[in-house]
């Protein structure tokens, strides 16, 4: 541990997005067309939220059991391109019935 | 007249946005203060960031006090994909859009604000956009408060329900790609895989949460960028 105060953590990480957000806005005119620039920008928001989701998701709950079953549910509803809020609340739910089933055992 | 009608419009597209947005919100609100940060804290990141990837990755950062380099790189990481999405955009703003504009709208440029504003036809005015952004920051905001504040009153049962819930958004934005796009599912699964070998294997479980999520998903991207470049005509066609 640190003693980093929050303020500067807070300053920093919004300085930083904002930054990204509105430099190109703001300079730049042309379009991207280096193909490997875009591909790598085309990538990257889905790795990185595969990243963070694998394997972090197996602890986002009190058991890896309700949570490994509402991962599936979430991949099977997304693979029918459901809504990210269908996705999100019916795999919250199948977390809460499993929890729920589990502690009746 | 015409000025009003089309900030209307702007709100009316925004509604879906903030509707979604409040539940993110309200998931990221709970998973910030179950991780110890305090609810005003949890707010002031929210209203200050708006960005639900990047917001999760600093908040393990900052409660286990971590550096500000390692804060730092992370949040460049894990927005780059904004810089292309403000490029797309400034192709797509009219006239009336003026410089302070510009600064105000790029705070709010989110993944799905970008996306409703790419998808209209003709070039995007300034009082659509303002009303584009309003309701999407609000139930952003709204959103996190709730939660932060729902956090420490709800059941322990539905705390832990919903702390999957931002993951299972992430599941909705990514599972769809992939099932569209061979190269980004593969992309994704060599990314999981580097992923779990940071969290399991010996020596690599020790580097801190914010450089593994950087390595793996710039590796990842960046072998997938080099060896199996996207299609440009696909990547226009999505964007």
């Amino acid at each position: 541990m640190n003693n980093t105060p929050f303020f500067l953590y807070l300053l920093l990480m919004a300085g930083v997005t904002y930054l990204i957000r509105m430099l190109p806005l703001v300079l730049i005119k042309k379009k991207i067309t280096n193909r490997t620039m875009l591909s790598f920008l085309h990538y990257i928001p889905y790795t990185v939220l595969a990243v963070m989701t694998v394997p972090a998701i197996f602890s986002s709950t009190s058991s890896v059991v309700s949570a490994t079953t509402g991962f599936i549910v979430a991949i099977v509803l997304a693979l029918k391109n459901k809504s990210l809020l269908t996705v999100a609340a019916f795999s919250s739910l199948t977390v809460l019935v499993v929890e729920w089933l589990i502690n009746k055992i | 007249m015409k000025r009003k009608s089309s900030f209307i419009n702007g709100i009316i597209d925004g509604m879906p946005i903030c509707l979604g947005y409040l539940s993110v919100a309200f998931a990221f609100g709970i998973f910030a203060t179950e991780s110890g940060l305090s609810v005003l804290e949890t707010l002031f990141i929210s209203m200050a960031n708006v960005t639900s990837a990047g917001q999760l990755a600093a908040v393990p950062i900052i409660t286990a006090g971590g550096s500000l380099a390692e804060l730092c790189l992370c949040q460049i990481v894990i927005n780059l994909r904004y810089a292309l999405m403000s490029t797309s955009l400034s192709q797509k703003m009219d006239k009336s859009i003026r410089l302070l504009d510009k600064l105000i709208i790029a705070f709010v440029n989110t993944d799905e604000v970008f996306a409703v504003a790419s998808g209209k036809r003709k070039n995007v005015k300034r009082s659509y956009m303002y009303g584009l952004i309003l309701m999407p920051y609000l139930g952003w905001s709204v959103g996190t408060l709730t939660g932060a504040l729902a956090g420490n009153i709800l059941p322990t049962a539905i705390v832990s329900a919903l702390g999957i819930a931002i993951y299972g958004m992430f599941v909705a934005i990514v599972v769809p790609e992939m099932k569209e796009n061979t190269k980004t599912a593969w992309a994704v699964i060599l990314a999981i895989v580097l992923s779990c070998a940071f969290e399991f294997l010996p020596l690599l479980n020790k580097v801190p949460d914010g450089f593994t999520v950087i390595i793996c998903a710039v590796t990842a991207s960046l072998i997938f960028a080099l060896a199996f470049p996207i299609d440009l005509k696909e990547e226009c066609e999505n964007e």
